[in-house]
């Protein structure tokens, strides 16, 4: 199978590395190659994060460049416009609606831009919009949003569910796995209205 | 059948350390290096400790291995710059048992101050490299690099970059092979680098690098791969998996695995049936001015520049001329960049320093981020250790105004690191400057790593702790003050008055970094949005959960601990 590429994108601090890791054991659990690359260190304090998604035949570079991701997962509305270009044609996204300011809206240095979800839509892109923030409410904690993310993206690829419980019980601590399992619910659900 | 595991290139530096029967590992942390060391410590199999600088783990890891066990030191691109003293020298000693030294590169400086090529470093001091291109190279290259060290008697560098240290691929395991040490026998000429017995040693340094050169052209390391041979790459690391990527079998490869010293006669046999012929590399033209030395027409930095990461994009649009396609919202985003996390105690520090205008000497660490706005409080940030030592020079320059007008900022893993010395000498030579020590109890920037300061070691057992204070003192600096940053009052008039003072003085800013687990949170604040009168003087300190909303300031539970210094700001006391 040809190399296919997915995007992990959001805000220091917000959860993005246990996705990745999450779909690199689904991916690899089907027998494929997979690279997963992430970002430590700087840009973890609040900063734009990015998490690179790899899997098939044979994997070789670990980064995705512009024009190259099949699905790009959001934790935030603005990081969803700022890795757009990274979108292959056809490409789809699945982002949390939540919107966190950055330091130069705060300080009034720059504005947040407004309706990112409907405009995107709008340029024809394949985009599905969630609450994950409330939903990870929901299900107990707001730290799980990343996990409401994976229960929607679950309904996009195309594994049994069983794989993502397996991968779940093998990336996430024992005394979270309920909550977190609620989140994934919670999530895969949204997929089906 | 043998166990697979997606593991980062750092988890599987480490492992290949186990594997190794690698018994000693002293480190000091840095982006993207540091896993290496913490996944290495979870094997019970290894010793395993953070120096408080790069120079005493190396110098740590050479005596494990002048006694004759399998050792490693593990280090950021810049570390190598302060161990570069032992290296130079450790090279002429050689080893007792293997030693690995780990160096992780950062092109595209995703968490560092410079972007410096640690080949530079392996050429410089005569010493073997090698560049594995994922987890599984990361893996079986240690365990080569050590059989290497004792095959040629040297340390061996293994140069990663933060796209192989930070990228999970998959590895299979093997198990440890126990190293049998090798038993310590004095051997002055060996390892006293006096003059008479050093030169000695430089011609077999010198003879050592001929053997490795005449190595390289068998090395298992170095492989060729012919496809289709109109395009010739030359490449090592992760610019192999990129040209791979881009070109796939419309070239042939030569992937270089050991990067010093380089063959000759490997790239010429591949040159000649090659037609066109490349070099991708990262950084530094030291493979193409490896090629046009030995008369080989190659064609690399005129194409790829010499600044940043290259990507199979960067390869396909220079090689093969192809752009991406990209959809895009017509504008530009705002930027996102790092800031100091909500309740983080440099915060209510450098609203202070903003506040009093002072000339601000900075460091590295989290707190290099009071240089951004909203508190743009830091005037230079050069290496660790810099804050304290420039401080001086810049006293020593300008004189007693100067003095009244200027501190240092520094946390306490880099006062360890190399703030001590600098302080020394501010105290030795006299200046009446000002060091503020942050010191959050934990080495913050690079993810939390005990220190020398915290009362624990590596392992999690409880260590010795250095008492800051004290040892201020017994450097000959008699003021030494401690000051909570959450007060900010009490704060900005301790820093006023050291100005004052007609002697160095010392500030320990103290409070533990918000997001260590024993830290405890207090409710989250609200705004009365009956008394806020959207004077935005709250977002002055550059709070991440406080934003503006309809003309009031909001306060984002899921982020606010409660530390309370916007309410020092509010002037109506809408905060609580
Ligand atoms: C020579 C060198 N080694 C390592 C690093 C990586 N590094 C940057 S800051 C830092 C330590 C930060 O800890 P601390 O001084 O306690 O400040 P904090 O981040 O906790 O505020 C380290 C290890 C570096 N930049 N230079």
């Amino acid at each position: 199978m040809e190399t296919r590429s997915i995007m992990i994108v959001g805000v220091g601090g917000q959860g993005t590395l246990l996705a990745s890791r999450i779909l690199g054991n689904v991916f690899m659990s089907q027998g494929y190659d997979v690279k997963v690359s992430e970002v430590h260190g700087m840009s973890q304090r609040g900063g734009s994060v990015v998490t690179y998604v790899k899997y098939g035949d044979k994997v070789y570079s670990p980064v995705v460049e512009k024009g190259e991701a099949d699905v790009i997962i959001s934790f935030e509305q603005l990081e969803t416009e700022r890795w757009l270009p990274y979108l292959k044609k056809g490409g789809k996204i699945v982002t949390s609606d939540q919107r966190l300011d950055p330091m130069p809206v705060i300080t009034g240095a720059a504005q947040y831009p407004e309706d990112i979800i409907n405009r995107i839509s709008a340029l024809g892109v394949d985009v599905t919009a969630v609450d994950a923030l409330g939903l990870a409410e929901q299900a107990g904690s707001a730290k799980a949003a990343n996990v409401v993310l994976m229960g929607v993206v679950s309904k996009k690829l195309p594994f049994e569910e069983s794989v993502w419980q397996a991968a779940l019980d093998k990336c996430v601590p024992q005394k979270f796995i309920e909550l977190n399992k609620k989140a994934f619910e919670l999530g895969r659900g949204t997929a089906d209205e | 059948m043998p166990m697979k595991k997606l593991m980062l290139g750092n988890e599987a530096f480490a492992r290949g350390l186990y594997e190794s029967g690698c018994e000693f590992v002293s480190s000091y942390p840095g982006t993207p290096s540091t896993e290496v060391t913490e996944f290495a410590a979870k094997y019970d199999e290894i010793y395993a400790e953070w120096a408080p600088n790069e120079k005493v783990a190396m110098e740590a890891a050479l005596g494990a291995s002048i006694a004759g066990k399998r050792s490693f030191c593990g280090m950021k691109h810049v570390g190598l710059n302060v161990a570069a003293d032992p290296l130079y020298t450790a090279g002429y000693t050689g080893v007792g048992g293997g030693m690995v030294i780990c160096v992780a590169d950062d092109p595209g400086l995703h968490s560092s101050q410079n972007e410096q090529d640690s080949r530079h470093h392996a050429i410089a001091s005569k010493v073997l490299m090698l560049e594995p291109s994922d987890s599984l190279e990361c893996k079986n290259y240690v365990k080569k690099a050590f059989e290497l060290s004792e095959r040629f008697d040297t340390p061996v560098i293994v140069r990663l970059s933060t796209r192989i240290a930070h990228s999970q691929s998959i590895v299979e395991l093997e198990e440890r092979e126990e190293y049998i040490s090798q038993p310590y026998e004095k051997n002055a000429a060996k390892y006293v680098m006096m003059p008479a017995f050093a030169k000695k040693r430089h011609t077999v340094v010198e003879q050592r690098l001929k053997a490795a050169a005449e190595y390289a052209e068998e090395c298992p390391l170095n492989t060729v791969e012919y496809n289709d041979t109109d395009i010739g790459i030359i490449t090592a690391g992760n610019c192999y998996l990129y040209a791979k990527e881009a070109l796939g079998d419309n070239a042939s490869y030569l992937k270089l695995g050991m990067v010093n010293p380089l063959p000759v006669k490997l790239i010429k046999d591949f040159a000649a049936k090659c037609g066109r012929l490349y070099v991708i590399e990262e950084l530094d033209d030291i493979i193409e001015t490896h090629c046009l030395k030995h008369g080989i027409n190659v064609q690399g930095k005129e194409l790829f520049g010499f600044e940043g990461e290259i990507s199979q994009a960067i390869v396909r649009e220079k090689l093969l001329g192809i752009r991406p396609q990209t959809i895009s919202l017509d504008e530009i985003a705002p930027a996102r960049p790092p800031v100091m996390c909500a309740g983080c105690p440099h915060r209510g520090l450098f609203y202070c320093l903003q506040q009093l205008g002072v000339f601000v000497s900075g460091d590295i660490g989290c707190y290099t981020l009071g240089a951004a706005a909203p508190l743009s409080a830091m005037d230079t940030t050069i290496c660790m250790g810099a804050s304290v030592s420039a401080l001086h020079g810049y006293n020593k320059a300008l004189g007693r105004e100067a003095e009244k007008k200027s501190v240092a900022v520094i946390g306490d893993s880099t006062f360890m690191h190399s703030g001590i010395t600098g302080l020394v000498n501010i105290a030795y030579n006299a200046t009446n400057s000002t060091v503020i020590i942050l010191d959050n109890s934990i080495t913050g920037m690079t993810g939390h790593q005990q220190n020398p300061t915290t009362g624990m070691n590596l392992k999690g057992d409880p260590a010795a702790a250095v008492d800051l204070e004290a040892l201020c003192r017994a450097v000959g600096i008699n003021s030494v003050r401690v000051v909570d940053p959450y007060k900010m009052a009490e704060t900005k008039a301790v820093i006023a008055e050291e100005l004052e003072k007609e002697e160095p003085s010392v500030i320990i800013s103290r409070r533990p970094c918000a997001l260590l687990k024993y830290v405890k949170h207090s409710a989250p604040l609200k705004v009365d949005e009956k008394k806020c009168v959207g004077c935005k003087q709250c977002l002055k300190i550059g709070c991440p959960a406080i934003s503006m909303s309809g003309g009031k300031s909001v306060i984002d539970h899921t982020q606010c601990v409660g530390c309370g210094i916007c309410k020092e700001l509010c002037r109506p006391a809408a905060i609580g």
